[in-house]
């Protein structure tokens, strides 16, 4: 099993807590996949206390967060906010968010990598959410992240894997380092085609919360992921133009 | 008149004007009712560690951001 900054998750499935119905809705998905690692944020605490009632939920669900910096759009607000997430959260782990442009929601790469240089030498250990761009990786690699976490297509347009070339090609360039295909996932055949393609595990949010049937979809997602990853391992056929018979030829009556 | 307890001044806590008593963040914490909660605090765009809020003294127009857990994807 992949380890992530030493932490061996039995499922190869990463859960986003955004945008459910309803706590037990989301409980009930989280369950249904039986996830480790989920993600969660930061945002302004009201006079209700929802804070402390989702911290409640998360703990009570026994799971791992991966805190984010969802929505910072330049290094030293994604930092603070790193820091921040830090001390409430209690992990050293942070999902780094840096976008640069509003309607892809593209991480701004380059901010990706300074942010990341500061939180490492903080003592942070970074998950970057970042495109499959190879000259990038290996800044962020360079940098000190030891998990790389691309799109595979941007948050919660539910395409697919857009690149899977690319994917593939940072698959094969990094072979030694655990890959995330993060956010853009819509179908369990996404999932399971990230699996497929050598990635170690899927971070996923809106596919789930956005379905009809969260619980549901949460079990598909599970499955699909442990199909993909089941696949790759069984070493697949390669794909190829013309017809091979499956059933023997040879002792065929002549009729 | 302490340290905790100077005269009132206008801040900004999360986005909203705020017309506050409390000499530092500690305080106002305190004066908002947030001192007993999961929180995590930024003066001026800068992480204010729990233990340092005592020390973080407030000044008028100063921009404060308390922060809760919150689902996120």
């Amino acid at each position: 099993m992949t380890s992530f900054y030493g932490y061996e998750p039995k499922s190869r499935l990463f859960l986003g807590t955004a945008q459910y119905p309803s706590p037990k809705v989301l409980e009930d998905a989280v369950r249904a996949a039986e996830v480790d690692i989920v993600t969660v944020s930061l945002r302004r605490e009201g006079a209700d206390g929802a804070g402390q009632a989702f911290f409640d939920l998360i703990n009570h669900l026994g799971v791992r967060v991966l805190p984010n910096t969802a929505g910072c759009h330049g290094v030293k607000e994604a930092v603070t906010t790193a820091q921040m997430a830090r001390e409430v959260f209690r992990t050293p782990w942070i999902k780094l968010e840096v976008i640069g442009e509003n309607d892809t929601l593209c991480p701004d790469v380059v901010a990706l990598v300074e942010a990341a240089r500061i939180l490492i030498e903080d003592g942070f250990e970074v998950f970057p959410y970042c495109t499959e761009d190879l000259v990038i990786a290996e800044k962020l690699l360079a940098a000190g992240c030891n998990v790389l976490m691309p799109w595979g297509a941007p948050i919660g347009t539910a395409r697919g894997l857009n690149n899977e070339y690319g994917l593939r090609s940072l698959r094969g360039h990094f072979p030694d380092v655990p890959l995330v295909v993060d956010a853009g996932i819509g179908l369990p055949s996404h999932a399971a085609r990230a699996m497929e393609l050598g990635y170690d595990a899927v971070l996923l949010n809106s596919a789930v919360a956005g379905a009809g049937d969260p619980s549901k979809m949460a079990k598909a997602m599970a499955l699909a992921v442990e199909a993909g990853s089941l696949g790759r391992e069984a070493d697949p056929l390669d794909p190829r133009d013309m017809a091979v018979p499956s059933t023997p030829v040879f002792g065929k009556a002549m009729l | 008149m302490g340290d905790k307890r100077s005269s009132h001044m206008y801040l900004t806590v999360n986005g909203k004007a705020l017309d506050a008593h409390a000499g530092n963040l500690a305080a106002l914490l305190d004066e908002l009712d947030y001192a007993d909660r999961l929180v995590a605090t930024a003066l001026n765009g800068e992480f204010v560690p729990k233990d340092e809020r005592d020390a973080a003294m407030l000044s008028e127009g100063d921009k404060v951001e308390i922060l809760a857990p919150m689902k996120g994807g």
